[in-house]
């Protein structure tokens, strides 16, 4: 998902509509927009409301009610970062330290952000926070991948597919959060849902470790943060991350310079 | 779970993170614009799940709080599936699926 050299917004190119999607795309009333994102948003609910759910489970577990589940899920909207924050509270860490440990995971948006700024460069302040607010990992990805696809899409065409997808996939994870801790104030004390957090982490990084480079921040931030267990909780997390980031960036740094020396 | 930890404080995190994201999803959208990133930075931002998420969890697997701190063959083992069958797959669902059976499963069996 992360943004490449891709082609710019180009709305004055005189090249027709080569292909007969790029043309359905372009004819697109706003509203026709809004529902073909929608739709195209569809598979991925496979995975939003099944997380979403076993965060409410999770989170009523940890001895959140139903206000507090709901807060993280409507004012942080972002999965990892929500898990993360229920973990670190459950250990009892300082609230810096869960704020700090709760933003890194979701640095990577920032990037998304920036990466957006070619294409919606035209929208207005509310519709910026509206994008700001709902730019989750899946609705960047659906998006801008249609923007590349079709580069002289109208702004009002791209913000309204961004807003179907948005749309189809934020209000489900709302939904199911509000479910799971329904759901999770039913569950007996004996099963062991201690777990349950664990393996929906290792569950998230395994797919994720798709080079060489991940493969070595993984590896570094799980030797020092194993390292500095001792520490008080959630510190050694801090100190690990960031080595592990660093890794990942030097080990892309190196491979990248032996392919172009090749 | 949680029993020490104060209301306040809890919403204080959920508010505090919840603006911060925000911040992060509008900072270029919004405010930084068209300005270039150094290209380290980007590279470090690229890492930040795959260094985070396996930092937190890491202790989790091998010293399991629901033990007292002790390595346990079933919580060992569902972690073990749960990175295989994602690694395997690439699909989240079916590794927490292959974990909790796992999990549940040995569980059952040793008890």
């Amino acid at each position: 998902m992360a943004p490449s050299p891709a082609p710019r917004p180009d709305p004055q190119s005189s090249t027709p509509a080569d292909d007969p999607a790029s043309a359905r795309a372009l004819a697109r009333t706003p509203g026709a927009a809004f529902r073909h994102g929608m739709l195209q948003a569809m598979p991925f609910l496979l995975v939003i409301i099944p997380f979403s759910l076993l965060f409410g489970v999770v989170a009523t577990e940890a001895g959140m009610d139903l206000a507090k589940v709901m807060g993280f899920s409507v004012l942080v909207l972002a999965g990892a970062s929500q898990f993360t924050a229920i973990q670190l509270i459950t250990d009892n860490a300082p609230a810096i330290i869960v704020i700090l440990s709760g933003l890194a995971v979701n640095l990577r948006m920032a990037m998304y952000s920036a990466s957006l700024v070619p294409w919606l460069r035209g929208a207005t302040a509310t519709q910026k926070a509206w994008l700001a607010y709902a730019l989750i990992d899946q609705s960047y990805a659906l998006s801008i991948q249609h923007y590349e696809r079709h580069p002289r899409l109208s702004l009002s065409q791209r913000l309204a597919y961004f807003a179907g997808t948005a749309t189809m996939l934020c209000v489900p994870w709302l939904i199911a959060t509000w479910m799971g801790a329904t759901v999770g104030q039913a569950i007996p004390e004996e099963v062991a849902l201690d777990f349950a957090m664990p393996i929906t982490f290792l569950a998230m990084i395994a797919p994720m470790l798709r080079t060489l480079a991940h493969m070595a921040a993984c590896f570094i931030a799980v030797a020092m943060a194993l390292a500095l267990a001792w520490m008080p909780s959630g510190l050694g997390l801090l100190i690990a991350a960031p080595l592990g980031m660093a890794a990942g960036a030097l080990v892309e740094y190196w491979v990248e310079r032996k392919r172009s020396t090749t | 779970m949680s029993g020490e930890m104060s209301d306040l404080k809890i919403w204080v995190i959920i508010i505090v993170l919840g603006i911060g994201t925000f911040l992060i999803r509008w900072s270029f959208l919004g405010a930084l614009g068209d300005r270039e990133l150094p290209g380290w930075f980007l590279r470090m931002l690229r890492y930040t799940p795959v260094a985070v998420l396996p930092a937190l969890v890491a202790p989790l697997v091998l010293w399991p709080a629901a033990t007292g701190g002790q390595p346990e063959p079933a919580r060992l083992a569902a972690a073990a599936a749960t990175v295989a069958v994602g690694l395997l797959t690439r699909n989240v669902i079916l590794a927490i699926a292959a974990g909790a059976v796992t999990l549940f499963g040995l569980l059952y069996l040793l008890a």
